[in-house]
């Protein structure tokens, strides 16, 4: 049974750091802010979840594991938040969506 | 529903969950620390009080349990959407196309319209760009996700949340 919560744990933990991973590549391939800040959520979302989760496991049936819970509730209701109050300023200081991508250089340059 | 009464109801609620938050995360009874808790948890209720927090009602009871199947649906849908978006930036061709398009919030309560906004900013590959008057605007990395918020599910189902 420690075997079993070991194994998923440990999978969990390198698929979130996987996706931690994916999300900062992203954020330095992408062209433009609005589409980094979707690179970007991959690390605070998908990435949060499955690595909290996997601590979770580690820590088992304790107080920890509600403090970890509280820890991931609050990360998911402020990183939107978060987003927002950056593509807001974004918009607002006049970086326009649809005119921001910047041409890519053609690959084989 | 705005009476002196029920904003008093609504602070001393909230007094009375920060300090069970403090004492629960601390643990520690020393009269320095819980001098320290008294100080923050009445700070904050003295701030919220300042920003006009209790004047609509803050506490989600009347979502109830219909929250946490909103939330197993939202978690499916993070999931599934985070495996898109990590396609498209391991593809060598960066496959993106990125749309700026409104949608319509059918929920009319700002606390329902907030968590619709931010449940398309917590799916990767939708960003919720402001909120006003109930219409969303959303930037999006490609036409497909668009296409997928503008079917409207997420939005009915947020909606469906309120419906008692």
């Amino acid at each position: 049974m420690t075997l079993f919560i070991d194994i998923t744990s440990w999978v969990l933990l390198s698929l979130g750091g996987a996706f931690v991973f994916i999300g900062g590549i992203g954020a330095l391939r992408m062209p433009n802010l609005y589409t980094r800040i979707h690179a970007a959520s991959l690390t605070d979302t998908m990435g949060a979840i499955l690595v909290i989760a996997g601590i979770m496991l580690q820590a088992g049936a304790s107080l920890a594991t509600i403090k970890l819970a509280a820890i991931l509730l609050f990360l998911l209701l402020t990183s939107p938040t978060a987003s927002n109050a950056l593509a807001s300023a974004a918009l607002l200081a006049g970086l326009r969506p649809d005119q921001a991508t910047i041409a890519k250089p053609e690959p084989d340059q | 529903m705005n009476s002196r009464h029920s904003i008093t109801a609504r602070m001393l609620l909230l007094l009375v969950l920060l300090i069970i938050g403090w004492l629960l995360w601390s643990g520690l009874f020393k009269p320095l620390l819980l001098g320290l808790g008294a100080f923050s948890c009445l700070l904050t209720v003295y701030l919220a009080r300042r920003m006009g927090y209790f004047d609509n009602e803050v506490f989600a009871w009347r979502f109830g349990p219909r929250l946490f199947s909103y939330w197993g649906w939202l978690a499916k849908e993070i999931a599934r959407s985070s495996y898109e978006v990590a396609r498209i930036v391991l593809n060598p061709r960066l496959p993106i196309s990125p749309q700026v398009f409104e949608i319509k919030a059918t929920a009319l309560h700002p606390v329902d319209q907030t968590m619709l906004a931010n449940s398309i900013t917590l799916t990767p590959g939708t960003l919720a760009l402001d909120v006003h008057n109930g219409v969303i605007l959303v930037h999006s990395l490609t036409k497909s996700g668009a296409d997928e918020l503008l079917a409207g599910e997420m939005d009915r189902r947020v909606a469906a949340l309120r419906e008692d």
